[in-house]
């Protein structure tokens, strides 16, 4: 058995290679999607308990406390359950690159003569080709729950790509700390610390019914500006506008994660180079 | 002996690697590995075997010294290094998700193999590496020797000049072991050059047609299998006095039987000394403990192993086990 000659890369080439690794790493995590597809279903299940929880145990309260009734609270829960959903995709993330980092693949993967941005790159990619599949589900069953838009297509994807850049930016946190962390285990003893992240935020809570201290740091939560942002674009009811970021939701919301994603990325990569040392 | 260095396959000179902390890894290691031979860094725990093919494979940089791998610099051309070796670590680095029919398709894309070259390679090392039943479930429902011939699969997709193992056999039942022990065999057989760290003596003696004994960061003894051992010295007699027999008187007996001073160990009651002329000394020495009344418990004529090998000239006794 003879071995297959390798097509040489040039120079000019190493874009084209790099973006071709990106794809086959990229493929490999959406074949696990394929292969287990429960992995998904846990990823959906907090959102999914958070709209029964929130929709209905509660529902009527917060609305009380919104001067809503308990059905339009939910039309204002459920843009935030779409974002706090992009978030809890750190916690994946982060395991997952853990996982790599230990269990040997990511040396294998050093050892080859591929891009080793592509690692970063593939995941991050996947991140978002699956965080497509989880926004569908959750909006078939937010129609289901009693959600639903009240705009044109155009606004609609404006949205989905605002929380698109969302998920983009947190898959960027979560590889910097899958690269950072000691182990998977380690990375899931951290998972609940997304949990302040996704709730101090305008998410669950109008951020005017929060404590004062708090409703400050809510509001300059980057979840928050894709939040307002996108109930605007969905034309679902918001709380009173009651900071800067949320009377600049849209550029906000744009800002904030190419800004997260300017940071950890090159973090990322240093980290990567870092590995030989 | 020695491997002429200008067509080495693997040559390191004067390595150094220095960890914050944690003090020297490999504090000069000198190793040059004929190309199409099985060589082997034998050492205990710590020792810098797996520090030293983390270098070599460049994943790691060295702080000091140099090292060529197939003919290209470890440090100032990793890119090439990587397009000519093959690298097997501790754990199996597979996906366990995938199977292993796509396992191999993935690296193998890796690797820049277009998807028709890429899917013939794949099926090719299942055929090669007897996975082809197994091709298609999860590779976290193989078994361990499975998971490891896969492993070994997945490095030679390149059909890699050199071969770093990483102790292949670690975890494995000796089933599995002696799967993996016939694939490295028969890829020496077919040109690839393989350097394997291992923590098991048998493993080095049946493998590796020369062995690099590490301690402490460097190369303290290097040669064959059969060269090691002499250096530790001949076959050694060993007597179990029963109890109740006089220690002292025994050893003479056997001093005067062999002509060679004994050890005694009064803990064991045994007494052990070296011997020439194999067979026919233990007939000699029968007579003479039968004449002075000794019915010695056990007589034994050892052989050296690798294990007197090590425990001559590292630090302590080779621990055998988990860990790197």
């Amino acid at each position: 058995m003879s071995a297959p000659t390798v097509v040489a890369a040039s120079r000019s080439s190493r874009l084209a290679w790099a973006a071709a690794d990106t794809w086959v790493v990229a493929r490999r995590h959406l074949w696990h999607l394929l292969r287990r597809p429960d992995e998904l279903l846990g990823t959906l299940m907090i959102p999914v308990l958070a709209v029964a929880m929130f929709g209905f145990v509660f529902g009527d309260a917060l609305g009380a406390a919104m001067a809503v009734p308990g059905t339009e609270y939910r039309e204002f829960l459920l843009p935030g359950l779409f974002a706090l959903t992009m978030a809890f995709g750190i916690g994946n993330t982060t395991i997952a690159t853990a996982a790599d980092v230990r269990g040997g693949v990511l040396d294998r993967m050093r050892s080859l003569p591929m891009s080793p941005v592509a690692f970063l790159a593939g995941r991050s990619l996947a991140d978002v080709l699956v965080a497509l599949v989880e926004l569908a589900i959750l909006m078939g069953l937010g129609v289901l729950f009693g959600w639903q838009w009240h705009s044109g297509p155009g606004p609609v994807l404006a949205a989905l790509a605002l929380l698109i850049l969302l998920r983009a930016a947190c898959s960027w946190v979560g590889i910097l700390l899958g690269l950072l962390v000691s182990g998977p285990e380690a990375a899931m003893k951290y998972f609940a610390l997304v949990f302040p992240l996704a709730m101090v935020a305008d998410t669950v809570v109008p951020t005017h019914l929060m404590p004062g201290w708090l409703a400050g740091p809510a509001g300059w939560n980057p979840l928050s500006a894709t939040v307002v942002a996108i109930r605007d674009l969905f034309g679902n009811p918001a709380g009173p506008s009651a900071s800067w970021v949320a009377d600049h939701a849209v550029p906000m919301a744009v800002a904030w994660p190419l800004a997260i994603t300017a940071l950890c990325l090159p973090l990322a990569l240093a980290r990567l180079r870092g590995l030989a040392r | 002996m020695s491997t002429d260095r200008r067509d080495a396959a693997i040559l390191a000179e004067g390595v150094r690697k220095h960890y914050p902390g944690r003090g020297a890894a490999l504090d000069g290691l000198d190793l040059a590995v004929a190309p199409g031979t099985v060589h082997g860094l034998l050492g205990p725990n710590g020792a810098g075997k797996t520090t030293a093919v983390r270098i070599l494979a460049t994943l790691v940089r060295l702080d000091g010294g140099s090292a060529r791998v197939a003919g290209c610099d470890v440090a100032s051309d990793p890119a090439r290094v990587r397009a000519r070796i093959g690298l097997a670590g501790q754990h199996a680095a597979l996906d366990e998700v995938l199977s292993g029919r796509q396992n191999l398709e993935m690296f193998a894309r890796l690797h820049h193999l277009r998807a028709r070259a890429a899917r013939r390679r794949a099926g090719a090392l299942l055929e090669r590496f007897d996975l082809e039943a197994a091709a298609d479930r999860p590779v976290r429902n193989y078994s361990g020797g499975m998971r490891r011939r896969l492993d070994l699969a997945v490095s030679l997709i390149r059909g890699a000049d050199v071969l770093f193992l990483d102790e292949p056999s670690t975890g494995l039942d000796p089933r599995s072991r002696n799967e993996v022990w016939n694939a490295v065999r028969e890829l020496a057989a077919s040109g690839t050059t393989v350097l394997l760290t291992t923590q098991y003596l048998e493993e080095a003696d049946r493998l590796c047609s020369r062995i690099s004994l590490m301690d402490r960061g460097r190369v303290v003894a290097e040669g064959s299998p059969s060269e090691l051992k002499a250096r530790v010295g001949g076959s050694r007699l060993e007597v179990a006095v029963p109890a109740g027999r006089d220690l002292a008187a025994a050893a003479g007996s056997i001093s005067a039987a062999l002509c060679a001073a004994p050890e005694i160990d009064p803990a064991a009651r045994r007494i052990s000394a070296p011997v020439r002329g194999g067979v026919g000394a233990l007939g000699r020495l029968a007579r003479t403990l039968d004449e002075a009344g000794l019915q010695a418990d056990d007589v034994s004529l050892r052989r050296p192993d690798l294990d007197d090998v090590f425990l001559r000239l590292t630090a302590g006794p080779i621990r055998e086990g988990k860990g790197r």
